[in-house]
Protein backbone atom coordinates (compact mmCIF):
# COMPACT_ATOMS: atom_id res chain seq x y z
CA UNK A 1 0.00 0.00 0.00
CA UNK A 2 1.62 3.55 -0.96
CA UNK A 3 0.27 6.78 -0.32
CA UNK A 4 0.53 8.50 -3.60
CA UNK A 5 0.05 12.75 -3.05
CA UNK A 6 -1.73 14.16 -5.68
CA UNK A 7 -2.53 17.51 -4.64
CA UNK A 8 -5.02 19.17 -7.54
CA UNK A 9 -8.06 21.23 -7.12
CA UNK A 10 -11.24 19.19 -7.68
CA UNK A 11 -12.39 21.19 -10.04
CA UNK A 12 -9.39 22.04 -12.18
CA UNK A 13 -10.38 20.24 -15.53
CA UNK A 14 -13.42 23.15 -14.98
CA UNK A 15 -11.35 25.99 -14.15
CA UNK A 16 -9.10 24.91 -17.43
CA UNK A 17 -11.76 25.47 -19.43
CA UNK A 18 -12.99 29.07 -17.57
CA UNK A 19 -9.23 30.24 -18.67
CA UNK A 20 -10.32 29.90 -21.84
CA UNK A 21 -13.31 31.28 -22.03
CA UNK A 22 -12.07 34.05 -20.20
CA UNK A 23 -9.34 34.26 -23.08
CA UNK A 24 -12.08 34.46 -25.29
CA UNK A 25 -13.42 37.33 -23.48
CA UNK A 26 -10.27 39.49 -23.21
CA UNK A 27 -9.98 38.94 -26.82
CA UNK A 28 -12.62 39.99 -28.04
CA UNK A 29 -12.80 43.23 -25.44
CA UNK A 30 -15.90 42.46 -23.61
CA UNK A 31 -16.19 42.34 -19.70
CA UNK A 32 -17.86 38.57 -18.73
CA UNK A 33 -19.97 39.05 -15.54
CA UNK A 34 -21.37 35.88 -13.53
CA UNK A 35 -24.83 36.50 -12.17
CA UNK A 36 -25.82 34.67 -9.13
CA UNK A 37 -28.49 34.58 -6.57
CA UNK A 38 -31.33 32.17 -4.72
CA UNK A 39 -34.29 31.38 -7.02
CA UNK A 40 -36.55 34.91 -7.72
CA UNK A 41 -34.14 36.91 -6.28
CA UNK A 42 -33.90 38.87 -9.64
CA UNK A 43 -31.55 38.30 -11.63
CA UNK A 44 -33.82 38.62 -14.58
CA UNK A 45 -35.12 41.79 -13.54
CA UNK A 46 -31.60 43.45 -12.68
CA UNK A 47 -30.47 42.53 -16.11
CA UNK A 48 -33.31 44.22 -17.60
CA UNK A 49 -33.15 47.18 -15.58
CA UNK A 50 -29.28 47.31 -16.06
CA UNK A 51 -29.94 47.55 -19.59
CA UNK A 52 -32.23 49.87 -19.64
CA UNK A 53 -29.82 52.23 -18.42
CA UNK A 54 -26.54 51.66 -20.16
CA UNK A 55 -25.01 54.00 -22.04
CA UNK A 56 -25.79 54.36 -25.62
CA UNK A 57 -23.53 52.32 -28.46
CA UNK A 58 -22.37 49.93 -25.25
CA UNK A 59 -23.12 46.36 -26.25
CA UNK A 60 -24.22 43.84 -24.07
CA UNK A 61 -25.25 40.30 -24.58
CA UNK A 62 -26.78 37.80 -22.24
CA UNK A 63 -26.34 33.97 -21.58
CA UNK A 64 -29.23 32.90 -19.91
CA UNK A 65 -28.95 29.50 -17.54
CA UNK A 66 -31.85 27.60 -16.81
CA UNK A 67 -32.87 24.34 -15.49
CA UNK A 68 -35.62 24.24 -18.07
CA UNK A 69 -37.48 25.98 -20.37
CA UNK A 70 -36.49 29.69 -22.48
CA UNK A 71 -38.63 31.98 -20.38
CA UNK A 72 -35.85 34.29 -18.88
CA UNK A 73 -33.95 34.34 -22.58
CA UNK A 74 -37.30 35.00 -24.33
CA UNK A 75 -38.04 38.35 -22.29
CA UNK A 76 -34.63 39.16 -23.04
CA UNK A 77 -34.85 38.40 -26.91
CA UNK A 78 -38.16 40.32 -26.87
CA UNK A 79 -36.16 43.31 -25.65
CA UNK A 80 -33.84 43.14 -28.36
CA UNK A 81 -31.01 41.87 -26.40
CA UNK A 82 -28.38 39.20 -28.08
CA UNK A 83 -29.13 36.12 -26.05
CA UNK A 84 -28.54 32.26 -25.42
CA UNK A 85 -30.61 29.77 -23.41
CA UNK A 86 -28.57 27.27 -22.19
CA UNK A 87 -30.81 24.63 -20.41
CA UNK A 88 -29.04 22.63 -18.01
CA UNK A 89 -31.34 19.84 -17.94
CA UNK A 90 -31.75 19.61 -14.12
CA UNK A 91 -27.92 20.41 -13.06
CA UNK A 92 -28.23 23.37 -10.40
CA UNK A 93 -25.04 25.51 -11.98
CA UNK A 94 -23.59 26.16 -15.12
CA UNK A 95 -20.17 25.25 -15.74
CA UNK A 96 -17.31 26.44 -18.00
CA UNK A 97 -17.92 23.89 -21.02
CA UNK A 98 -21.15 25.46 -21.21
CA UNK A 99 -20.45 29.04 -21.38
CA UNK A 100 -17.95 27.82 -23.87
CA UNK A 101 -20.59 26.55 -26.26
CA UNK A 102 -22.19 29.13 -26.17
CA UNK A 103 -19.31 32.52 -26.60
CA UNK A 104 -19.43 31.58 -30.50
CA UNK A 105 -22.88 32.32 -31.17
CA UNK A 106 -22.29 36.06 -29.14
CA UNK A 107 -18.59 37.14 -29.28
CA UNK A 108 -18.54 37.82 -33.42
CA UNK A 109 -21.13 40.21 -33.83
CA UNK A 110 -19.25 42.61 -30.83
CA UNK A 111 -19.75 42.65 -27.12
CA UNK A 112 -18.82 44.49 -24.68
CA UNK A 113 -20.43 43.30 -21.68
CA UNK A 114 -21.86 39.88 -21.33
CA UNK A 115 -24.00 39.31 -18.37
CA UNK A 116 -24.39 35.38 -17.65
CA UNK A 117 -27.55 34.54 -15.27
CA UNK A 118 -26.51 31.83 -13.70
CA UNK A 119 -29.41 28.76 -12.47
CA UNK A 120 -31.22 30.15 -9.22
CA UNK A 121 -28.79 28.45 -6.12
CA UNK A 122 -26.80 29.77 -3.48
CA UNK A 123 -25.05 27.22 -2.41
CA UNK A 124 -22.62 25.78 -5.12
CA UNK A 125 -23.18 27.99 -8.63
CA UNK A 126 -19.63 30.04 -7.26
CA UNK A 127 -17.38 26.94 -7.12
CA UNK A 128 -17.72 26.21 -10.99
CA UNK A 129 -15.96 29.26 -12.52
CA UNK A 130 -17.04 30.52 -16.13
CA UNK A 131 -14.81 32.39 -16.88
CA UNK A 132 -16.51 35.60 -15.91
CA UNK A 133 -14.57 38.76 -15.30
CA UNK A 134 -16.61 40.06 -12.36
CA UNK A 135 -18.61 37.57 -9.87
CA UNK A 136 -21.80 38.90 -9.17
CA UNK A 137 -24.48 37.69 -6.06
CA UNK A 138 -27.43 39.33 -6.26
CA UNK A 139 -29.70 39.39 -2.30
CA UNK A 140 -32.55 40.13 -2.17
CA UNK A 141 -35.11 41.53 0.96
CA UNK A 142 -37.80 38.80 1.01
CA UNK A 143 -35.05 36.38 1.39
CA UNK A 144 -33.65 37.69 4.86
CA UNK A 145 -30.67 39.42 5.87
CA UNK A 146 -29.09 36.24 6.94
CA UNK A 147 -27.96 34.69 3.99
CA UNK A 148 -24.42 35.54 4.37
CA UNK A 149 -24.33 33.88 7.29
CA UNK A 150 -26.03 30.57 5.86
CA UNK A 151 -23.99 30.82 2.76
CA UNK A 152 -21.09 32.76 3.23
CA UNK A 153 -18.77 30.68 0.62
CA UNK A 154 -21.24 32.70 -2.38
CA UNK A 155 -20.44 35.73 -0.38
CA UNK A 156 -16.71 35.01 -0.15
CA UNK A 157 -17.04 34.36 -3.74
CA UNK A 158 -18.38 38.19 -4.89
CA UNK A 159 -16.67 40.66 -6.33
CA UNK A 160 -20.00 42.67 -6.37
CA UNK A 161 -22.87 42.14 -4.41
CA UNK A 162 -26.34 43.76 -5.06
CA UNK A 163 -29.45 43.71 -2.68
CA UNK A 164 -32.67 43.94 -4.36
CA UNK A 165 -36.19 44.59 -3.98
CA UNK A 166 -35.37 47.50 -1.48
CA UNK A 167 -38.47 48.76 -2.05
CA UNK A 168 -40.09 45.80 0.55
CA UNK A 169 -37.25 46.06 3.22
CA UNK A 170 -40.05 46.37 5.92
CA UNK A 171 -42.47 44.19 4.77
CA UNK A 172 -39.53 41.69 5.56
CA UNK A 173 -37.99 43.48 8.60
CA UNK A 174 -34.84 43.11 6.86
CA UNK A 175 -32.15 44.64 8.70
CA UNK A 176 -29.74 46.03 6.24
CA UNK A 177 -27.03 46.43 8.38
CA UNK A 178 -26.83 42.85 9.34
CA UNK A 179 -27.20 41.99 6.10
CA UNK A 180 -23.49 44.38 5.48
CA UNK A 181 -22.05 42.84 8.09
CA UNK A 182 -22.67 39.14 7.23
CA UNK A 183 -21.12 40.40 3.70
CA UNK A 184 -18.28 41.77 5.32
CA UNK A 185 -17.50 39.64 7.92
CA UNK A 186 -16.24 37.11 4.26
CA UNK A 187 -15.87 40.08 2.23
CA UNK A 188 -13.78 42.71 3.18
CA UNK A 189 -13.88 44.72 0.05
CA UNK A 190 -16.88 44.12 -2.90
CA UNK A 191 -18.68 46.53 -3.10
CA UNK A 192 -22.39 46.67 -1.77
CA UNK A 193 -25.26 48.15 -3.96
CA UNK A 194 -28.68 48.46 -2.28
CA UNK A 195 -31.34 49.24 -4.94
CA UNK A 196 -34.72 48.01 -5.92
CA UNK A 197 -35.61 46.79 -9.90
CA UNK A 198 -38.93 47.56 -9.26
CA UNK A 199 -38.51 51.75 -8.67
CA UNK A 200 -35.45 52.08 -10.04
CA UNK A 201 -34.01 53.59 -6.67
CA UNK A 202 -30.09 52.88 -6.30
CA UNK A 203 -29.93 51.61 -10.31
CA UNK A 204 -27.94 54.61 -11.34
CA UNK A 205 -25.01 54.18 -8.75
CA UNK A 206 -25.13 50.55 -9.93
CA UNK A 207 -24.86 50.69 -13.65
CA UNK A 208 -22.00 53.54 -13.17
CA UNK A 209 -19.95 50.66 -11.54
CA UNK A 210 -20.70 48.11 -14.08
CA UNK A 211 -20.05 50.84 -16.89
CA UNK A 212 -16.47 51.70 -15.08
CA UNK A 213 -15.91 47.99 -14.82
CA UNK A 214 -16.57 47.39 -18.34
CA UNK A 215 -13.84 50.52 -19.38
CA UNK A 216 -11.42 49.22 -17.50
CA UNK A 217 -11.77 45.71 -19.14
CA UNK A 218 -12.06 47.41 -22.31
CA UNK A 219 -8.81 49.18 -21.90
CA UNK A 220 -6.41 46.04 -20.70
CA UNK A 221 -7.86 44.25 -23.81
CA UNK A 222 -6.53 46.69 -26.04
CA UNK A 223 -2.90 44.95 -27.57
CA UNK A 224 -0.42 47.90 -25.66
CA UNK B 1 -24.65 24.08 -34.47
CA UNK B 2 -22.14 27.01 -34.56
CA UNK B 3 -24.40 29.38 -36.44
CA UNK B 4 -23.76 32.88 -35.59
CA UNK B 5 -26.71 34.03 -34.21
CA UNK B 6 -27.44 37.42 -32.48
CA UNK B 7 -30.99 37.09 -32.52
CA UNK B 8 -31.86 34.31 -30.06
CA UNK B 9 -30.53 31.05 -29.78
CA UNK B 10 -30.96 28.26 -27.48
CA UNK B 11 -28.31 25.13 -26.30
CA UNK B 12 -29.66 22.23 -24.32
CA UNK B 13 -26.64 20.34 -22.70
CA UNK B 14 -28.76 17.55 -21.04
CA UNK B 15 -26.88 16.06 -18.18
CA UNK B 16 -27.63 14.26 -15.49
CA UNK B 17 -25.87 16.09 -12.34
CA UNK B 18 -28.96 17.15 -10.88
CA UNK B 19 -26.80 17.85 -7.86
CA UNK B 20 -23.61 19.85 -7.89
CA UNK B 21 -22.30 16.08 -5.88
CA UNK B 22 -22.39 14.44 -9.16
CA UNK B 23 -20.15 16.07 -11.09
CA UNK B 24 -17.94 17.42 -8.14
CA UNK B 25 -17.71 13.56 -7.59
CA UNK B 26 -17.05 12.59 -11.32
CA UNK B 27 -13.77 15.30 -11.14
CA UNK B 28 -12.54 13.13 -8.03
CA UNK B 29 -12.64 10.06 -9.78
CA UNK B 30 -11.08 10.94 -13.01
CA UNK B 31 -8.13 12.92 -11.36
CA UNK B 32 -8.05 9.43 -8.95
CA UNK B 33 -7.82 7.36 -11.63
CA UNK B 34 -5.24 9.28 -13.96
CA UNK B 35 -2.82 9.53 -10.80
CA UNK B 36 -3.53 6.10 -10.05
CA UNK B 37 -2.71 4.75 -13.87
CA UNK B 38 0.57 6.52 -14.16
CA UNK B 39 1.68 5.58 -11.28
CA UNK B 40 0.34 1.95 -12.32
CA UNK B 41 -1.41 1.25 -9.32
CA UNK B 42 -3.63 -2.11 -8.98
CA UNK B 43 -6.48 -0.33 -7.20
CA UNK B 44 -6.90 2.66 -5.12
CA UNK B 45 -7.99 1.85 -1.91
CA UNK B 46 -8.47 5.43 -0.34
CA UNK B 47 -8.77 8.90 -1.52
CA UNK B 48 -8.03 12.26 0.33
CA UNK B 49 -10.00 15.68 0.10
CA UNK B 50 -9.20 18.65 1.58
CA UNK B 51 -12.65 20.71 1.65
CA UNK B 52 -13.68 23.82 2.85
CA UNK B 53 -16.23 24.09 5.50
CA UNK B 54 -17.63 27.40 3.24
CA UNK B 55 -18.08 24.76 0.45
CA UNK B 56 -21.12 23.53 0.61
CA UNK B 57 -20.23 19.91 -0.49
CA UNK B 58 -22.19 16.83 1.17
CA UNK B 59 -19.84 14.26 1.88
CA UNK B 60 -22.21 11.56 1.96
CA UNK B 61 -23.90 12.56 -1.10
CA UNK B 62 -20.18 12.54 -2.80
CA UNK B 63 -19.77 9.24 -1.22
CA UNK B 64 -23.02 8.08 -2.98
CA UNK B 65 -22.27 8.88 -6.26
CA UNK B 66 -18.40 7.70 -6.03
CA UNK B 67 -19.92 3.72 -4.67
CA UNK B 68 -22.39 4.13 -8.17
CA UNK B 69 -19.99 5.63 -10.98
CA UNK B 70 -16.71 4.10 -9.36
CA UNK B 71 -18.06 0.78 -10.15
CA UNK B 72 -15.73 -1.30 -12.66
CA UNK B 73 -12.75 1.10 -12.02
CA UNK B 74 -9.66 0.90 -10.20
CA UNK B 75 -11.55 2.71 -7.51
CA UNK B 76 -13.73 0.38 -7.05
CA UNK B 77 -14.40 0.16 -3.15
CA UNK B 78 -12.22 2.85 -2.57
CA UNK B 79 -13.14 5.30 0.56
CA UNK B 80 -13.45 8.78 0.31
CA UNK B 81 -11.34 10.42 3.59
CA UNK B 82 -12.79 14.17 4.03
CA UNK B 83 -10.39 16.30 5.94
CA UNK B 84 -12.60 19.33 6.53
CA UNK B 85 -10.77 22.64 6.84
CA UNK B 86 -12.40 24.99 9.61
CA UNK B 87 -12.89 28.84 8.25
CA UNK B 88 -11.26 30.69 10.71
CA UNK B 89 -12.99 33.87 12.63
CA UNK B 90 -10.95 36.54 14.28
CA UNK B 91 -13.14 39.43 16.02
CA UNK B 92 -12.14 43.11 14.62
CA UNK B 93 -12.89 44.12 18.35
CA UNK B 94 -11.36 42.11 20.97
CA UNK B 95 -8.88 39.79 18.65
CA UNK B 96 -10.61 36.79 19.71
CA UNK B 97 -9.86 34.05 16.97
CA UNK B 98 -11.94 30.79 16.65
CA UNK B 99 -13.20 28.04 13.80
CA UNK B 100 -16.24 28.72 11.56
CA UNK B 101 -18.92 27.04 10.28
CA UNK B 102 -22.21 27.60 8.49
CA UNK B 103 -24.24 29.17 9.49
CA UNK B 104 -22.02 31.78 10.84
CA UNK B 105 -22.85 33.69 14.35
CA UNK B 106 -22.64 37.33 13.74
CA UNK B 107 -21.40 37.88 17.43
CA UNK B 108 -17.72 37.10 18.67
CA UNK B 109 -18.24 34.41 21.64
CA UNK B 110 -15.90 36.38 23.59
CA UNK B 111 -16.93 39.92 23.84
CA UNK B 112 -20.39 39.61 21.76
CA UNK B 113 -18.84 42.23 19.11
CA UNK B 114 -20.63 41.84 15.68
CA UNK B 115 -17.57 42.97 13.63
CA UNK B 116 -15.84 39.94 12.91
CA UNK B 117 -13.80 38.77 9.63
CA UNK B 118 -14.03 35.09 8.61
CA UNK B 119 -11.14 33.51 6.27
CA UNK B 120 -10.52 30.43 4.50
CA UNK B 121 -12.73 27.32 4.36
CA UNK B 122 -12.93 27.44 0.47
CA UNK B 123 -10.41 24.77 0.05
CA UNK B 124 -11.69 22.27 -2.60
CA UNK B 125 -8.84 19.52 -3.35
CA UNK B 126 -7.78 16.19 -3.61
CA UNK B 127 -4.63 15.85 -1.46
CA UNK B 128 -3.69 12.20 -1.74
CA UNK B 129 -4.58 8.51 -2.80
CA UNK B 130 -3.87 5.10 -1.52
CA UNK B 131 -3.07 2.54 -3.76
CA UNK B 132 -2.33 -0.96 -4.17
CA UNK B 133 0.46 -1.68 -5.82
CA UNK B 134 -0.39 -5.62 -6.28
CA UNK B 135 -2.45 -6.60 -9.12
CA UNK B 136 -4.08 -8.99 -6.92
CA UNK B 137 -4.84 -7.48 -4.63
CA UNK B 138 -3.62 -10.11 -1.65
CA UNK B 139 -2.06 -7.17 0.63
CA UNK B 140 -4.03 -5.66 3.38
CA UNK B 141 -7.85 -5.37 2.37
CA UNK B 142 -8.19 -1.66 4.50
CA UNK B 143 -11.10 0.47 4.81
CA UNK B 144 -14.49 -0.19 4.04
N1 LIG C 1 -40.99 44.26 -5.10
C1 LIG C 1 -40.01 43.94 -5.95
N2 LIG C 1 -40.14 42.83 -6.72
C2 LIG C 1 -39.13 42.55 -7.57
C3 LIG C 1 -37.97 43.37 -7.69
N3 LIG C 1 -37.14 42.81 -8.60
C4 LIG C 1 -37.76 41.69 -9.04
N4 LIG C 1 -38.96 41.53 -8.43
C5 LIG C 1 -39.92 40.43 -8.65
O1 LIG C 1 -39.34 39.21 -8.18
C6 LIG C 1 -39.79 38.11 -8.98
C7 LIG C 1 -38.60 37.32 -9.49
O2 LIG C 1 -37.80 38.15 -10.33
P1 LIG C 1 -36.83 37.54 -11.44
O3 LIG C 1 -36.10 38.69 -12.03
O4 LIG C 1 -37.58 36.66 -12.36
O5 LIG C 1 -35.87 36.66 -10.54
P2 LIG C 1 -34.73 35.64 -11.01
O6 LIG C 1 -33.67 35.71 -9.98
O7 LIG C 1 -34.34 35.92 -12.40
O8 LIG C 1 -35.51 34.26 -10.92
P3 LIG C 1 -35.07 32.83 -11.52
O9 LIG C 1 -34.39 33.08 -12.83
O10 LIG C 1 -36.34 32.10 -11.66
O11 LIG C 1 -34.16 32.24 -10.50
C8 LIG C 1 -40.62 38.74 -10.11
O12 LIG C 1 -41.98 38.61 -9.78
C9 LIG C 1 -40.20 40.18 -10.10
O13 LIG C 1 -41.20 41.05 -10.57
C10 LIG C 1 -37.90 44.54 -6.86
O14 LIG C 1 -36.93 45.32 -6.88
N5 LIG C 1 -38.94 44.76 -6.01
MG1 LIG D 1 -34.26 34.63 -14.06
ZN1 LIG E 1 -14.56 39.77 20.38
Amino acid sequence: MTTLPVVQKILSANDAIAAENRAALDAAGALGVNVMASPGAGKTSLILATTQRLPAGLRLAVIEGDVAGSIDADTMAAAGIPVVQINTGGGCHLDAPMVRSALPHLLPAGVDLLLIENVGNLICTAEFALGAHVNLVVGSTPEGHDKPYKYPGMFAAADVVVLNKADVAAVFDFDLDAFQRGVRMVNPQAPIFVLSCRTGEGLEAWVDWLVAACHAEGRRSIPV
Amino acid sequence: MHRRCMGRCCLVEPRNDFMHELPVTQAILDTALSAAQQAGAARIVAIDLVIGELSGLVDDSVQFYFDILSQGTLAQGAALRFQRQPARARCLTCGHSYDAAPPLAPFCPACGSVHLQVTGGRQFQLESIEIDDHPTGSAEDSER
